[in-house]
């Protein structure tokens, strides 16, 4: 008898019991969907891990000052305060590209009847390539402004907004803590960090101008971001830092600073995130394998209360394969068709997940195909037993079988 | 001289039952030709089923021969016993054995769906003829518990035609009717026989084997007479002359 056929016989008998084959699929849509959508927000949660880490900069890496335990005491004396000249020494290590000081503070911002509050980030011009910025209007600023010391700034997409609103920002003054700057540029968008910060609401100033005329006395604490030529590159370049450092600032252990690149962060937050999905995947999976006993126990219900109807078909001329095969297709059918439901269900579920959150979910094709091949392979795995215990059983008892 | 249908030699069937062997069947040598009208008789216990299941290929022998249409069927697997059951041997059973929820149509389809390719269209033509044959082609919608015992085993019968078999094979048909139904379904034995289809029912009443033309009696697992019925009755004039019933259906 041809596949078709036999396929046929089966999903009528499947249709004759619509309520059992539905609740039998529903371990398996469960499972299925649980797969899918864990995958789908593991998967997620990894692509902002690596934008975030992207939207960094390319090979960067940063050093900072350890103000964690033993060091405390010592920076309060400021033994072990990166300076800038620690970063112009560092300029001249191998393989390093760029590199540049980074001031952070807070601070008001005014332009005519405008307030906003933001953090204003004082670095070199170099920032601007470390970390692939680029300009949507005006212009950088550029060395000249950093050796200067003048009163310019960059400011980021939120801040063009909420303080000049519909007026081109370019070469008007806005005032940060009072101190007129004139705006050079605008930055392109970048949006949201994984964090929800707005990487748009910022102010980039030359270093020199920040230090002087922003910053209190007591908290002119620095760090530096640097990127280096190549990926390969990287591991040996921070290791020449912290030396560097070390070197530079006698008495200090390569505990009190911390260099750290981007890649070292994309790896952790990589793992955390990996190893987040494996476990939500295997916990999605044991449903999935609770689902295909489920399909197991209804045939093994369904070939015992249909000892008859085999028994009539053997009878008319259905062989002991064709019996097989109608069995394992009914099995496969409900683990392949709760597999699609699964998955559709599992996707919506994923994407409202990922709207909520207002994270980027990613269903990918080979979830899917992992999906459906292990449904399938539960179906016939599952569907296997009971439907040889049905081609196996005596005519002559199943004909006779009240 | 007719041509040979089937022909068993020495026809044998043990069951091992714990200690002891049950013989069910001793040596039965049997011919029927094309075209017979054969019933089947004996007590429960004669061996008339195991000698049924043995002709209608659901069964294998423990020793003797069974040649159907010249195959030495007692010499085959199970997969080709199927494949003659299939194309052989129509069965009509005393439960009628109709698949629940499942239309009358399409239980008659049954045999064809493991027959060599037809199409689905060719299928349905030939279910729809059978049913017509024994009458029923209005009911071919119906599920099985929405016909009477008579129309389910009419329903029954023309499955067991509708592939055009050797022969008919009919194990206690009427079992589960009353007499009025139960002739009803003999002239359709009857009207079959007389198309030149060869019928092998076993009974244990004679009320219902003298339709037939042979009449063929076990004991004990033996054939013990084998007469030819000169005058079978005739069924469609015993319904004529029965008084009418109250309701049908």
């Amino acid at each position: 008898m041809s596949f078709i056929g036999i396929m046929k016989i089966a999903l009528k008998s499947l249709m004759r019991n619509k309520t059992r084959t539905f609740l039998t699929m529903l371990g398996i849509i469960i499972g299925v969907a649980a797969v899918i959508a864990m995958l789908a927000i593991g998967q997620g949660a990894q692509k902002i891990v690596e934008d975030q880490v992207n939207s960094m900069g390319t090979n960067v890496i940063m050093a900072y000052s350890n103000f964690s335990g033993t060091a405390v005491r010592q920076a309060a004396g400021g033994g072990n305060l990166i300076t800038v000249d620690d970063v112009e020494a560092m300029r001249e290590l191998d393989g390093l590209l760029y590199a540049t000081p980074v001031y952070n503070s807070w601070g008001q911002l005014k332009y005519e009847g405008q307030n906003w509050r933001g953090s204003i980030t004082g670095v070199d011009a170099d920032y601007f390539f470390i970390r692939n910025m680029s300009i949507a209007e005006g212009d950088f600023f550029y060395g000249s402004d950093v050796e200067n010391g003048n009163k310019v700034c960059v400011i980021g997409k939120t801040v063009a907004d909420n303080l000049f609103g519909d007026i081109d920002p370019i070469d008007k003054v806005m005032r940060i803590r009072n101190i007129p700057f004139t705006v050079k540029g605008v930055l392109t968008e970048k949006g949201q960090s994984v964090m929800g910060n707005d990487q748009d609401d910022v102010v980039i100033a030359p270093y020199t101008t920040v230090y002087q005329r922003l910053l209190g006395r007591h908290w002119r604490v620095m760090s530096v971001m640097v990127s280096a030529q190549s990926k390969e590159q990287i591991t040996n370049l921070q290791q020449e830092i912290l030396d560097l450092l070390q070197a530079r600032h006698r008495g200090t252990t390569s505990e009190e600073f911390i260099v750290s690149s981007q890649t070292e962060l994309a790896e952790t937050a990589n793992e955390v995130s990996n190893t987040m999905t494996i476990l939500l995947a295997s916990i999605a999976g044991i449903s999935l394998l609770v689902g295909g006993i489920g399909i197991m126990n209804i045939m093994l219900v369904s070939v015992s209360e249909r000892i008859k109807e085999i028994g009539i078909r053997m009878a008319v001329g259905a062989g002991k394969s064709d019996v097989l095969m109608q069995f394992v297709i009914e099995a496969v059918s409900i683990s392949i068709m709760g597999g699609i439901i699964g998955i559709i269900l599992g996707a919506s579920a994923a994407h409202i997940a990922g709207n909520a959150m207002d994270w980027n979910i990613v269903v990918t094709p080979w979830s899917i195909a992992l999906s459906v091949g292990f449904s399938m392979a539960i179906g016939i795995f599952f569907g296997w037993y009971p439907a040889k215990k049905a081609a196996n059983l005596n005519l002559i008892d199943a004909l006779r079988y009240e | 001289m007719s041509k040979l249908l089937l022909e068993t030699k020495e026809l044998t069937k043990t069951y091992a039952m714990g200690q002891f062997d049950v013989h069910a069947l001793r040596s039965v040598d049997l011919k029927v030709n094309y075209g017979d009208f054969i019933a089947i008789m004996g007590a429960s216990g004669s061996g008339k089923t195991t000698f049924m299941n043995l002709l209608g290929c659901l069964d294998k022998p423990t020793s003797g021969s069974y040649l159907l249409d010249d195959i030495e069927v007692h010499k085959m697997s199970s997969e080709q016993l199927t494949l003659i059951r299939n194309e052989k041997i129509g069965f009509v059973f005393q439960g009628f054995y109709l698949l629940a929820r499942t239309s009358a149509l399409e239980n008659v389809e049954l045999p064809l769906l493991y027959t060599k390719k037809i199409t689905s269209h060719e299928r349905k033509e030939r279910a729809m003829k059978a049913l017509e044959t024994v009458g029923i082609a209005d009911r071919a919608s119906h599920f099985p518990n929405q016909l009477s015992g008579g129309q389910q085993q009419r329903v029954a019968i023309a499955r067991a035609i509708v592939n055009d078999p050797s022969f008919i094979l009919a194990d206690e048909p009427t079992g589960n009717l009353d007499t009025r139904t139960s002739i009803e379904v003999m002239t359709f034995f009857q009207q079959l026989h007389r198309q030149g289809k060869t019928v092998i029912l076993v009974t244990h009443e004679m009320d219902i084997a003298r339709y037939a033309n042979r009449h063929i009696t076990f004991r004990d697992g033996r054939v013990i007479s084998d007469k030819i019925n000169p005058n079978p009755a005739d069924a469609a004039t015993d319904l004529k002359n029965m008084p009418l019933p109250e309701t049908e259906d």
